[in-house]
Order: C-alpha cells, then sequence, then structure tokens
C-alpha cells in the first residue's frame, strides 16, 4: 500500500457568526494550509471537500457552489459526505485518493458555515430522521442524546457531575488554542447548574455551533519526502456505519466506532491501543461523548473512561490526553471542520508545533475520531511520525 | 501501473415517471438484491465497502445517508455517501480498490424524483446564494444560454440538436426499462413548447424514478467470482468554475478534461477508433453533441453532422445513447451516471436485447452534474 503524508494545514478562527462566504472561508484556509507548506494551487492534483448537510445554508449540491472557493478549478474535485462524521471521513478520502496511486497531492477541504440556518441550526437536523416513524414526534436532536447520555450514566452507574469534568477540562484546554470559539475556567458546579436543555443534558455539556473552516494537505511519500523534513504519516483508516433504526442499537456503547477503530488499527498494526496510541482526539459534541468514544476506540474498558478522566490520566499532562485541542467542547463544533480540526490537531501536537497546548514528551501516534448521522457512524484516522 | 478493477454485477429497478407502489428504501432493497444476485455474492461476507451518491435536498432529507445502511446490506460495514452525480462512486470505488484495502465493493444510486412537486424550485437552491438565487429565475434559463452559446460557436442548428432527441426517444423503444420511449419529428420537438430560448420542451429530457447498484471487484476476486467481467479502463473526472459570471459557456471543458484524464489511464490515444460507442449525458439535446466534441468522440464543430449523417444512429458507425439516453430513459438525477455504466455493461457483456450492438468491446460512460453544475466524469468499460 502506497504511503501517504500529512505535509500541511491551515485553520481559521471558529466562531459564532463568521462575516465570510462559505467560499470565502474555504479559500483563506486553503492559502493557509498551502503557505504552511510552500505549495501552490498548481501543486495540487486534486481537491476533496467536507461539509455537513446542504440544509445549514440551504445551498443545494454544496460542494458545486464551494468549488472554486475551495481551489477545485479544473481540477479533480468531490465531495464525501457522513453526517457529523464527515471532518474525519474527508481526511479518510484524501487518504485514499493519494493511496490509489492516482494523485500526488490532495487538498482536504472542510468548511461549515452553520450561522446562516435562522434561527438554530437544530432546525436543519429536524429533517434527518425518518419521516414515518420519528420525525412525527418532533423530537429535537438534544432528545437523542438525553437518551444516550442516560443510558450510558445507567449502564455504568456514572453521575452528572462526574461527566461535567470533561467539560471543564475540554474548556480548559481550548484556552491555548487560538482558533477557540469558547475557552474557559470553568468548575463543575457552572456545568451542573447551566440551564437544562433536555434532561440529563445541560447547555454546558454541549458544543457551540460555529462557523469554520480547516483545510489539510496530503501527499504521496516521494513528494512529502521532497518538501518536507517533518511529514505526518496516515497509518490508519476506518469508517463503519450502523443501522439507522436507534431502536434496534444499545445505545451504552458505540459499537461502530469500535468497528471503524478496528479497521484503523489493523492497518497500521496496533495490538494495543491503550499503550501504542499517545494522544487521542475522540468527538466531544457533548461532555459523555468524549467518554462514550474513547470506549469504543477501544483505549479503556467499556464504563471505565470517566475512571481515567478522574484520575487525571487524560489531562494534557497526563498519561494519555485526550482533546488537547480543547475538542469541540472549547474550540467550537463546525461539523466537519471540527473533524479535521482534530486531525490537524493530532498533526500539530506530532510535529511539536501545537504551541502553548503542546503536550510534553514527543508523541508519536495518535488517534482521531468523529461520529454522526443519527448516531450511526464512527470515522477514525491514525497519524503518527 | 493501476491494479486492474472489473463490473462484476449489476442490478437495477425499471425507470418510470412514478413509482407510488414503492418507497424508495424498497427501490434501493430490489435493485441493491439483484446486483448481489448477479455479482453472486453476499453482501455481508463479501463486500468490503459501500458508496451511494445522493443529494440530501432531491431526498428532502438530511444528511441522507442516515437512510442508507438497512436497505442495501451495508450495517455495520464501511459505507460512505458522495453528494455527487453516481459515475464519480464509481471512480471512488475505482480508487478504493486501488489502495488494495478493499476488493470488493456495491455502488448505489437511485432516483425518486417523482417526490418532489417543485423540482425547479429546489434546483434554484442551487445557486450561488448571494449573486444569483435571489434574482428568482427558474435555473433552467442557463441550460438555454449555455445553448444558445453552444450553438453561436459550434455552428450547430437547432434542427441538428432536434436530431438528438428524435433519436434517443426512438432508442429507447427498445428499452424495456425505459420511461420516455417515442416516435417523433424534428418538427414535434421544433415546434414544442418553447421553454428557455432555444431550448423547447422535447429538447429536455423528464425525471424518472429507479435504482441501480453495481458491484466492482479487484482482478483476482472478479476472475474467481464472475465469467463475464467488465474492465474499467479508466475514470476521470473534473469541475470547472461553477460561478455562472466566470464559467465557459460554449465548451463543456469539465467533460474535456476528465475525458483526458481517463483516455489517460486506459491508455486509449485516438478514442474515436478506440473507443466503439457511447452513453454520454443527454440531459438536453445539445448537451450530448457538446459532450461528444468535448470528449473528442468528433472533430470540433462537426457533432451535428455526426448526427445529422445517422453515425450515432443505433445502426451507425458510432452510436451513442443507444439505451435512449436521459431523453429516453428519464432524468435520473444522481443516478443518471449509473445508468449510462448500465446500458454500456449490458452491450459489452451481449445482454441488451433487441438493443444489442454488434462487434463492441470498448465503451465510453459520461456524465453531468446537471443545472447549474459545471462537473462531471468519465468511465471506460471493456469487456476485454
Amino acid at each position: 500500500m502506497r504511503k501517504v503524508a500529512v505535509v500541511g494545514a491551515g485553520m481559521t478562527k471558529f466562531m459564532r457568526r463568521a462575516q465570510e462566504t462559505g467560499k470565502e472561508l474555504a479559500w483563506e484556509t486553503a492559502k493557509l494550509a498551502l503557505d504552511s507548506c510552500d505549495l501552490t494551487i498548481k501543486d495540487v492534483d486534486c481537491v476533496v471537500m467536507g461539509t455537513a448537510p446542504d440544509a445549514f445554508d440551504m445551498v443545494h449540491m454544496k460542494s458545486e457552489y464551494l468549488g472554486d472557493g475551495a481551489g477545485a478549478w479544473r481540477k479533480p474535485y468531490v465531495r464525501g459526505f457522513l453526517g457529523g462524521g464527515t471532518g474525519v471521513f474527508t481526511a479518510c478520502q484524501a487518504w485514499y485518493h493519494v493511496a490509489s496511486g492516482m494523485f500526488d497531492v490532495c487538498l482536504a477541504v472542510t468548511e461549515e458555515k452553520m450561522s446562516s440556518c435562522l434561527p438554530h441550526p437544530q432546525g436543519a437536523f429536524v429533517t434527518c430522521w425518518d419521516q414515518f416513524t420519528e420525525s412525527p414526534l418532533g423530537t429535537s436532536l438534544l432528545w437523542f442524546f438525553a437518551w444516550e447520555m442516560n443510558r450510558y450514566m445507567n449502564a455504568h452507574g456514572i453521575t452528572q457531575r462526574e461527566i461535567a469534568e470533561v467539560s471543564v477540562k475540554n474548556k480548559k484546554n481550548a484556552l491555548h488554542h487560538p482558533c477557540a470559539q469558547l475557552p474557559g475556567e470553568i468548575t463543575v458546579d457552572d456545568v451542573m447548574n447551566s440551564e437544562i436543555m433536555a434532561w440529563p443534558v445541560k447547555r454546558l455539556d454541549v458544543s457551540p455551533t460555529s462557523d469554520g473552516a480547516v483545510v489539510l494537505v496530503f501527499a504521496s511519500e516521494d513528494f512529502a519526502k521532497r518538501i518536507t523534513d517533518k511529514p505526518v504519516w496516515v497509518e490508519g483508516v476506518g469508517w463503519c456505519l450502523d443501522t439507522m433504526y436507534i431502536g434496534q442499537r444499545d445505545l451504552y456503547y458505540p459499537k461502530y466506532v469500535e468497528y471503524a477503530a478496528r479497521m484503523a488499527y489493523d492497518m497500521a498494526g496496533i495490538k494495543d491501543p491503550r499503550r501504542e496510541i499517545d494522544i487521542a482526539e475522540p468527538y466531544d459534541p457533548f461532555s459523555y461523548k468524549e467518554l462514550h468514544h474513547a470506549e469504543g476506540l477501544l483505549l479503556c474498558d467499556k464504563g471505565e473512561a470517566v475512571k481515567l478522566l478522574l484520575n487525571g490520566e487524560t489531562q494534557r499532562t497526563g498519561r494519555q490526553p485526550w482533546c488537547p485541542s480543547g475538542g469541540a467542547l472549547g474550540v467550537g463544533n463546525a461539523i466537519a471542520a471540527t473533524g479535521l480540526m482534530k486531525v490537524a490537531e493530532l498533526f500539530w501536537q506530532l510535529r511539536g508545533e501545537a504551541g502553548g497546548r503542546q503536550v510534553p514528551g514527543k508523541p508519536r501516534r495518535g488517534v482521531a475520531q468523529a461520529w454522526g448521522d443519527e448516531m450511526q457512524v464512527g470515522t477514525v484516522v491514525v497519524l503518527g511520525v | 501501473m493501476q491494479r486492474r478493477v472489473a463490473i462484476i454485477g449489476l442490478g437495477y429497478t425499471p425507470f418510470r415517471p412514478i413509482t407510488p407502489d414503492v418507497s424508495f428504501k424498497e427501490m434501493m432493497f430490489e435493485a441493491a438484491q439483484r446486483a448481489y444476485e448477479d455479482a453472486g455474492v453476499c453482501p455481508r461476507k463479501d463486500i468490503d465497502a459501500f458508496v451511494t451518491c445522493e443529494e440530501d435536498f432531491t431526498h428532502g432529507r438530511s444528511i441522507f445517508n442516515i437512510h442508507i445502511p438497512d436497505n442495501i446490506g451495508a450495517v455495520l460495514k464501511r459505507l460512505h455517501t458522495l453528494p455527487a452525480e453516481s459515475l464519480y462512486g464509481l471512480a471512488d470505488a475505482y480508487m478504493l480498490i486501488n489502495t488494495g484495502l478493499v476488493d470488493v465493493m456495491a455502488v448505489e444510486s437511485h432516483s425518486k424524483a417523482s417526490n418532489m412537486l417543485t423540482p425547479n424550485y429546489l434546483v434554484a437552491h442551487a445557486m450561488d446564494p448571494v449573486y444569483n438565487k435571489p434574482l428568482g429565475y427558474n435555473p433552467y434559463f442557463i441550460a438555454g444560454l449555455e445553448m444558445n452559446r453552444y450553438l453561436h460557436e459550434s455552428g450547430v442548428t437547432r434542427e441538428q440538436c432536434a436530431l438528438v432527441s428524435v433519436k434517443n426517444r426512438a432508442n429507447a423503444l427498445l428499452n424495456p426499462g425505459a420511461a420516455y420511449g417515442d416516435r417523433l419529428s424534428v418538427d414535434d420537438v421544433l415546434e414544442s413548447e418553447m421553454m428557455f430560448w432555444p431550448l423547447s420542451r422535447l429538447d429536455m429530457s423528464s425525471p424518472a424514478d429507479g435504482g441501480i447498484v453495481i458491484v466492482l471487484a479487484s482482478e483476482e476476486k472478479a476472475r474467481t467470482l464472475c465469467k463475464k467481467p467488465i474492465w474499467v479502463r479508466g475514470v476521470g473526472w473534473c469541475s470547472d468554475a461553477p460561478s455562472l459570471e466566470t464559467r465557459e459557456w460554449g465548451e463543456a471543458v469539465y467533460a474535456r478534461l476528465a475525458g483526458e484524464m481517463a483516455y489517460k489511464i486506459a491508455g486509449v490515444k485516438n478514442p474515436r477508433i478506440e473507443v466503439d460507442f457511447a452513453e454520454v449525458d443527454d440531459t438536453f439535446g445539445y448537451k450530448e453533441l457538446q459532450h461528444l466534441e468535448a470528449l473528442k468522440l468528433c472533430p470540433p464543430g462537426q457533432a451535428g453532422f455526426m448526427v445529422e449523417e445517422g453515425a450515432t444512429q443505433r445502426e451507425g458507425d458510432f452510436p451513442v445513447n443507444v439505451s435512449g439516453g436521459s431523453l429516453g430513459v428519464g432524468r435520473l438525477d444522481e443516478a443518471t451516471g449509473l445508468q449510462k455504466v448500465l446500458e454500456v455493461v449490458l452491450q459489452l457483456r451481449g445482454e441488451a436485447g433487441q438493443r444489442q450492438l454488434r462487434d463492441v468491446s470498448v465503451g465510453l460512460a459520461q456524465s453531468w452534474r446537471g443545472v447549474p453544475a459545471n462537473s462531471g466524469a468519465v468511465a471506460i468499460l471493456s469487456n476485454e
């Protein structure tokens, strides 16, 4: 299998409402990424786009519209889509564009503009469900998360206060991220006292909606070695989709994340992810999801994630930092862009370029993961140096 | 050097203007079941990855991807969606098999156009939201402008474009899966209601419903699973400028560049001689001519004469859209590209029934993303 490296990265500041159009966000970030590795758009052989539902900005065939902004003019260009799992999948897609031997340089662009969905992007999610069995219930996305969080807490005897520690940790980590939207020093009591959205999910358990873009440059081994001394290799990729029928799944455990992780670990030759992975960026749109996903990523036994959290092992200075970037809770949740932000965080951490949030001890391998659709898809990427 | 990839199975439901009897889920299931039966594979055991091509808006759902795995046997498997034309799905599978990560893949796409009550209003949302959408035009005016420019630049006439509609709808009469077979005259087309000058109603394809699934495999797997594998010799895809203000109006640049990419991979030097027949995009009559020129399947400016002389008829020396194309079969939205692939594979296998072409070994399928997009893909298939 052909080796593929990440050689450049760019990211805009995540914010509630960006003045730029989606095209402009994509252009600015693509330029940042190319500048970071001294390439120009002429060096790019193909472009992949990740952006979540068209309903956010009410643009049908959104990737066509974003094409020239993303640098795809007169180039092979395609969009991949796995709901909330899109961001990390975009990295998988860029990987196979290059690994297939058909292209040497692939630009992976993710862009999200949620602020154009008024009054709130929640309205777009309501049209996800099955039109016969689910939509008529008038559910919001938060209800689904509330069910899952409740089931997870019940299955393992975990409390809301324990889960709140995830928000505290991630928002604190985000203080050092120059692009973060909602960093902060908060306490467990702040989380517990914040407004209840859908019990047991409280406002500070939830990541903000964001506008933003992240771009990575992927290159073949030969090309990467020519332009950089510090390529970061794509060691494994995996993605997996479970049934849409939420009533047919036991929500206490994300089996689809485990399957996707096993695909990626097999490719990377990882036998024991608890020891062989130095940093993890599990997707954390809600506080409990970081723990839930870490279990799916086989970073601990089922129900044990909260113990690692409470004894400090997942802090930035701990044994295996989780979400050193600040995650979706701290940096912001510009759906597809946040997925790729997690891959970008691994890139910066593994190159030792993460500035104030650099994980000590020269990390050599990291895993990033996103999740989405109707709580049914896991996408996983393993990077290493 | 690319790994060899073959199409080893296909399944489809007949294409019809309305399908009140089945939901899109049942349609996907039916097409998938037929494809797996045709390929002799079990999706749970034998297929490593699935790719589907659907747009959210045409299905009236956000994240349409959610609804897919259960209907095509892809639960807890690799599955992803490309919100793109379905020929991109074939190219995607070709790439994934070439990485060596997977050996057998399924590509699914379908159209349930009859569910859309106001498709023009829906397509209007694909216009640039800042500059164009607020003008409130019916987006198909773009096709009228483009046709006008193409006629001006190439010297092709409205009559020649009308011949494409006549030919393709007549071809469709021999295709039991086609929805819009008809025997028309050039005058019928020219005198039909003027929609977006110079585009008349019969120059335009009409929507149809239908689902298509194809199964692809690496060479080793294909040889063990299939007696008549159809080889994917080359794929290409390309996007030109999306904005109306900066695009090329006369020439289909996206098709030219996608064609060049596919020819290069396939090692095709002289397409007109090395390719035996083609299924190219004919969403509108003039598009077939414009695409034939872009794909170098005829000299520049000669596409009109080619159709006039009957060279692109089923009995001609370079048959084009023998299936009936979008004009005869019906426009299948994202699934259009797979319908082109379906026809090329049936012809190359010798399973095209009454419309079977004789002595064909290399066929080309090409698709365009549809109004208002400016992108498309090409695949070159062969039975050798």
